[in-house]
């Protein structure tokens, strides 16, 4: 008993003494869900004060809203998932090879996927495979996929040649050396790349509506088409607030989830 | 890994006091290039040895010593490490039985300094309680509160103490063999000092055999029981104790690396119960010589007082004799006897 009271003593006096983590809750790190809000708040209240015609209240309602939400958030967050699955190890293994050949097919591959404009990849993969959620998902996975990609091979790449040396003195092997050391070192880069993916997922997941996958961009292309301007008006904030509100709890993850001591 | 792989690895950790390193005409050619990086390389080191390699940067002496850890691969030649061929063994496996150490210290920035330490424990499997039993041993060895220390990260640890902590894990699996490569070459003068001092105590207390790289001479002096001057392609030019190379350089080339200043180097790697030493003067308040002192710490009290000698003391402080200019010159122009175990711990 007396022994354990002591354990948990030293214990504590070492929390103690360790560094204070970064402080989370703070007003700056709040200010943009507090923008969020502000803007949101005002947008209903000037929606509620207009005479809305019969085209504006088939969008300007809560179920049509929370579906394209829905939509748009979706296509957002699994293509970001995937790319994470699939640009990760992708970026160690080129991070790893010694071909400067594939590394540079590869590179240039994710190149393309990017350069290309994004109406360009939707419209030229729904032509040549099909129209819907599906299509709009591979073509924003391909369209976010270099900077994951670039990012964790730069994360990897650029651990101190002094840590992977004495991490290898000390006789760890390779792989000890990667998954111990080189990925944990890279976790920020790599984050900070996903954060990057994301928000671009959120921009070019308005253009899933030209190939009929739902998405924000239905709110905004029917109001310019129609020339309804509240329901463009509502869409176009509504997705620049799923924006800047991604790319803030990616932010917050980011500060969690990067290892302590970098 | 093979069964005899195996012994070969236990066998060497085995001897966790310092075992024989023996490079045998060992040879670095590096993919493209027409000359060697180190040629013809052959040395025995004796268990329990500090050997130090000196010589100008490029000359190969980092190279030679990663050889030996099989960091970098010899093109040909053996090395043996207590009598088993290194370049038989699995080098992961090898490399958790040798100590390394090197200048830019290469602590894992993401684990805290125990983490640091248990590095190679982890690797060899050891359990926790003994892993962390071990890690405040070596944090209080090289004189770092664990309480304090445990817990921290690289990053909030000066050089020295980080310096501290290379040394402490590369110490972790208690390894026969020490490579270290300019452990303290990125240190201020004073932290460097109080490094090398402690680190010669702890080498007399654990014994370990160590190849020691440095471009620095003095500190060659000051920690290695021999010394080897390399020159180009790792050739040695001279492999002697300290006092030898320094009474008697063997070419041009070793003699420049001492550069200036030999008799005072010299004289500060003799003790001062090697002079014969004159009549006590008895001067009341002058100050006086340690028995245990060496030569060059007593011509400094006779420059600084001008007396024309200074009383030598013994530990309780009574006065045993006398030391004048002549009498220490008398002692270089001697000849230098080779330096005993005895009178090395004297000369610290």
């Amino acid at each position: 008993m007396t022994v354990t009271t002591e354990t948990q003593a030293i214990g504590a006096t070492r929390v103690a003494e360790a560094p204070a983590r970064p402080r989370f809750f703070t007003w700056r790190r709040f200010t943009t869900p507090i923008v969020v809000v502000v803007v949101l708040a005002l947008l209903l209240l000037w929606v509620s004060t207009l005479q809305l015609d019969s085209i504006e209240q088939r969008t300007l309602n809560w179920s049509y809203i929370t579906l394209r939400v829905g939509e748009h958030l979706s296509l957002t967050v699994v293509a970001s998932a995937l790319v994470a699955v699939l640009a990760i190890p992708t970026g160690i293994l080129l991070a790893k090879t010694r071909s400067a050949t594939v590394r540079n097919v590869i590179l240039a591959i994710a190149n393309i996927g990017q350069a290309t404009p994004a109406v360009g990849v939707v419209i030229l993969l729904a032509i040549l495979w099909q129209t819907g959620y599906t299509t709009a998902l591979v073509a924003l996975v391909v369209y976010a996929f270099l900077p994951v990609l670039r990012n964790t091979m730069i994360g990897i790449q650029q651990v101190d040649a002094n840590v992977r040396e004495s991490a290898r003195g000390m006789g760890m092997t390779p792989n000890q050396v990667l998954t111990r050391i080189e990925v944990p070192l890279a976790v920020p880069v790599i984050l900070a790349g996903l954060r990057t993916a994301l928000v671009f997922c959120v921009g070019v997941a308005t253009i899933a509506t030209f190939i009929n996958a739902g998405g924000l961009g239905d709110m905004i292309v029917n109001g310019l088409k129609l020339q309804r301007y509240p329901v463009l008006v509502v869409g176009a904030v509504l997705v620049a607030c799923i924006a800047l509100l991604i790319d803030w709890i990616a932010g917050f993850a980011e500060d969690l989830l990067k290892p302590k001591g970098i | 890994m093979s069964e005899s792989t195996a012994t070969g690895i236990t066998a060497i950790a085995q001897h966790t006091s310092g075992v024989e390193i023996v490079l045998d005409r060992v040879v670095k050619v590096y993919p493209g290039q027409q000359a060697p990086a180190v040629q013809d390389f052959s040395m025995t080191v004796a268990p329990g040895e500090l050997v130090m390699f000196v010589g100008p940067s490029g000359c190969g002496k980092t190279t030679t010593m990663k050889m030996i850890n099989r960091i970098i691969e010899p093109s040909s030649g053996s090395i043996s490490i207590g009598g088993r061929d290194v370049l038989s063994l699995d080098p992961n496996e090898l490399r958790r039985h040798i100590g390394y150490v090197i200048q830019q210290i290469g602590l894992f920035p993401h684990m805290t300094i125990a983490e640091n330490i248990a590095t190679v424990p982890k690797l060899l499997g050891w359990s926790k309680p003994r892993i962390a039993e071990r890690v405040d041993e070596l944090l209080e060895t090289v004189q770092l509160d664990p309480g304090t220390f445990a817990s921290r990260y690289p990053k909030q640890l000066s050089g020295g103490q980080q310096q501290r902590v290379g040394v402490a894990r590369a110490l972790a699996a208690d390894p026969p063999v020490m490579l270290m490569d300019e452990p303290f070459g990125a240190t201020d003068p004073i932290t460097r000092e109080k490094l090398q001092a402690e680190f010669l105590r702890l080498q007399e207390s654990i014994g370990k055999t160590i190849i020691f790289v440095t471009h620095d001479f003095d500190e060659a002096i000051r920690l290695g029981d021999r010394i080897a001057v390399l020159s180009d392609r790792s050739r040695i030019e001279q492999f002697d104790t300290p006092a030898n190379i320094l009474a008697e350089p063997a070419n041009d080339y070793v003699a420049s690396f001492i550069g200036h200043g030999a008799a005072l180097k010299r004289l500060a790697l003799v003790p001062v119960e090697e002079a014969t030493l004159g009549a006590a003067v008895g001067t009341s308040g002058a100050p006086t010589i340690e028995f245990a002192g060496n030569l060059r710490d007593a011509l400094d009290v006779l420059v600084l007082t001008g007396l024309p000698a200074v009383d030598v003391v013994d530990e309780q402080g009574r006065a045993v004799g006398s030391l004048s200019v002549d009498r220490i010159s008398a002692v270089l122009g001697a000849e230098l006897p080779g330096r005993t175990a005895g009178s090395r711990a004297g000369a610290r």
